[in-house]
């Protein structure tokens, strides 16, 4: 599977686990609920850690585990549904997270701008070479 | 008037390339229905019972002559040689091609105007009180602060997928001619005790299904901290707003389901955290104000009285000046109202050649400007008085000088079922009945200030519920039948209007508005306006009389 990262159409380089899944070598990403109940066999996992975030989970409730991640993944369930834009911007300015922001799940390809321009910088969507031409459609903006 | 810089116009030309190729995928099956359907609103783009309605955006009610000479192009070139003022200030065009949208807003960059977030669960045009700038009251102009907060909230990336709309109104004079209370957000402009300007934040007010008075969450917001105390609300309302049921994801919803302290705990603490570094700074409020500097007017104007003797001499024209144009700031000028309630025509409505006329018009007599009102007419805010005879006789010869403003005929009224597909009824027919049954101008004069506003659907869409007479079309079993209610009023003593009984079939409606107004002339006092005989009285009066032969 291919992902937008960095405006850059790349390989992907994760795995999410379903929640009852066996962890597995590499860089795994799981759910809020996952992380919550397992931090502590997770924290010792010897690859990357990601957390999947979804439009109703708070993620004021990361607190300091939010370092030990380099992967954020917003699962975006319903593309009306913009809690998602706000949740990047609070991690990305208010929490200073520096790693990966990626967008997944079912959102629209020309909602991508709007995601980047709050601090999302991966995009795994269903049309890459759409979404990946979305990113340029404004030079200009005001906020 | 606000001029468009280079970046400006850059990003309303990336918007119409944006949504030529969003169209195009569209029709290309490239993109879902549903999803362009999203897209296609914050376009201004609905698809409407007969066709595609595209609703332009005309921030703050603020147009000038070109853009009216482009409007009136584009309804001829594009439509069906009209258009349609709404009560957001804006402008309609009920019969485009969808494949020809983007070429019209194409069209409307050329004049710096746009359609942006005109619809969907967006922050909406931005509105304000028709006589900025120009009123006697006013403690500071809102244009400039409106203009910010346009820019502001234009293409803002995290709130573009609120729970709902959002609206926001600016009124800057001690009359709240913006209906500030009811909108999602209300500012008023005030002075504090040491005379600094700020806002006064209002918060959770709307109309439609559920019509609230907006409560003070801020009673003095320093003007710096404007767009980080927006930020703030949004910020919350977009976090925790409902999003499971459309009728209750509205702000108002939120602020009366969290209570009024903890919503306001909630965004004081969220504005803590951002308001350093995003304050506006002085040089930025002095170049908007620049942009909206007062006209270079005539010191003289006040010397040449003549209108004084052509109003001795024409009482239709001296009905007119009563009725039609208003005082204004600088002596020897008026603000003048263009009615656009003539008895032939849909509330609302403007030809191309009313357009064009209008457009020349306001090069001649009003330094080029024309505000849209909420009330769904138009004004030239800077007239002289020495002009008013001539500009009379122009605009009656155009239809656009009936003197009706602000009495029963001066109807609010959305298009109904006529073209919505959301309405029970058609609002345009019963407009033209009122009208007939009110057709001699002194008994409309007689009875006064009377504003009657007539929504064909539950949506409200012609804020009924604050209409000293409401009038609202319901659907019973497929016949069309309207609710009345008495007393409302978007002013300063807002209120919500209480329902005057059992519906009433759609061939008794303009005898039962007649009904009302003869109720009231009986029970007046004095010079008593409607609305005050109504809250004096109560409903009681109209009631026993309305529903005297059931």
């Amino acid at each position: 599977m291919q992902v937008i990262k960095n405006n850059q159409i790349i390989e992907n380089q994760w795995t999410f686990l379903d929640d009852d899944a066996p962890v597995i070598a590499g860089n795994i990403c799981v759910s809020l609920a996952r992380w919550q109940a397992e931090k502590e066999q997770l924290s010792k996992h010897a690859g990357n850690l990601g957390v999947r975030i979804l439009s109703t989970d708070d993620i004021s409730t990361l607190g300091a585990d939010l370092g030990l991640f380099a992967l954020v993944e917003l699962n975006v369930s319903d593309f009306m549904d913009g809690r998602s834009f706000s949740q990047a911007y609070l991690l990305r300015h208010r929490y200073r997270f520096q790693g990966e922001i990626r967008a997944t799940g079912t959102y629209l390809a020309d909602q991508a701008f709007y995601f980047s321009r709050v601090g999302v910088n991966a995009f795994s969507p269903e049309n890459l070479l759409q979404t990946q031409a979305t990113l340029k459609d404004f030079t200009v903006f005001y906020q | 008037m606000y001029q468009y810089n280079h970046n400006d116009q850059i990003l309303i030309e990336e918007r119409v390339a944006q949504f030529r190729r969003q169209t195009e995928q569209f029709l290309n099956g490239e993109i879902s229905e549903d999803g362009y359907r999203n897209l296609r609103l914050r376009n201004g783009v609905y698809i409407q019972k007969h066709s595609p309605m595209l609703r332009v955006a005309v921030p703050y009610g603020v147009l000038n002559s070109k853009q009216l000479h482009k409007l009136a192009h584009i309804a001829r070139t594009y439509d069906k040689n009209y258009c349609h003022v709404t009560t957001r200030q804006n402008v309609q065009f009920n019969w485009p091609k969808l494949e020809q949208i983007p070429d019209i807003l194409a069209e409307l960059a050329e004049v710096q105007m746009h359609a942006i977030q005109t619809s969907g669960n967006c922050m909406r045009n931005t509105t304000s009180d028709h006589l900025a700038g120009v009123c006697v009251d006013e403690i500071d102009d809102p244009r400039p602060y409106c203009e910010l907060i346009r820019q502001w909230t234009t293409l803002h990336p995290e709130f573009d997928f609120l729970p709902r709309k959002f609206k926001i109104a600016v009124s800057g004079s001690l009359h709240d001619r913006a209906a500030t209370q009811f909108h999602d957000i209300g500012l008023h402009l005030v002075k504090n005790d040491a005379g600094e300007v700020g806002f006064r934040v209002l918060v959770g007010g709307g109309l439609g299904r559920t019509p609230v008075i907006g409560q003070i969450i801020k009673p003095f917001l320093d003007k710096k901290h404007i767009l980080s105390y927006l930020e703030a609300i949004l910020r919350i309302y977009n976090l925790f707003g409902r999003r499971d049921n459309k009728y209750k994801a509205r702000i108002k919803i939120l602020v009366k389901e969290e209570g009024l302290e903890k919503f306001n705990e909630m965004v004081e603490q969220e504005w803590a955290l951002i308001r350093d570094g995003l304050e506006v700074s002085e040089e930025r409020f002095t170049t908007m104000k620049s942009h909206f500097s007062p006209f270079d007017y005539d010191e003289k104007a006040a010397l040449n009285i003549t209108f004084e003797q052509y109003k001795h001499e024409n009482k239709t024209f001296a009905k007119w000046v009563e009725h039609n144009t208003l005082e204004h700031k600088i002596a020897g000028y008026r603000v003048v109202f263009l009615s656009l309630k003539h008895p032939e025509t849909p509330p609302g409505d403007l030809t191309s050649e009313q357009l064009d006329t209008i457009a020349d018009l306001a090069v001649r007599y009003s330094f080029g400007e024309v505000r849209s009102t909420h009330r769904q007419n138009l004004v030239f805010a800077d007239v002289k008085q020495a002009d008013l005879f001539q500009l009379w006789q122009l605009l009656n010869a155009a239809n656009l000088a009936t003197p009706n403003i602000g009495t029963a005929t001066d109807i609010i009224c959305c298009p109904g079922l006529d073209f919505c597909s959301l309405a029970n009824a058609g609002s345009i027919g019963i407009a033209k009945e009122i009208n007939e049954i009110l057709d001699d101008m002194d008994y409309l004069h007689d009875i006064g200030n009377v504003n009657i506003n007539m929504s064909g659907c539950v949506n409200g869409c012609a804020h009924q519920s604050v209409g000293h007479i409401g009038i609202l079309g319901v659907d019973k079993k497929g016949v069309e039948w309207y609710q009345i209610t008495l007393g409302g009023s978007s002013a300063n003593e807002a209120a919500i209007g209480e329902r005057l009984g059992a519906a009433v079939p759609k061939n008794e409606i303009a005898q039962t508005v007649g009904t009302i107004l003869e109720v009231y002339v009986g029970q007046r006092l004095h010079e008593e306006t409607f609305l005050e005989t109504v809250n004096r009285v109560g409903i009681e009066p109209f009631k026993a009389k309305v529903y005297a032969s059931h």
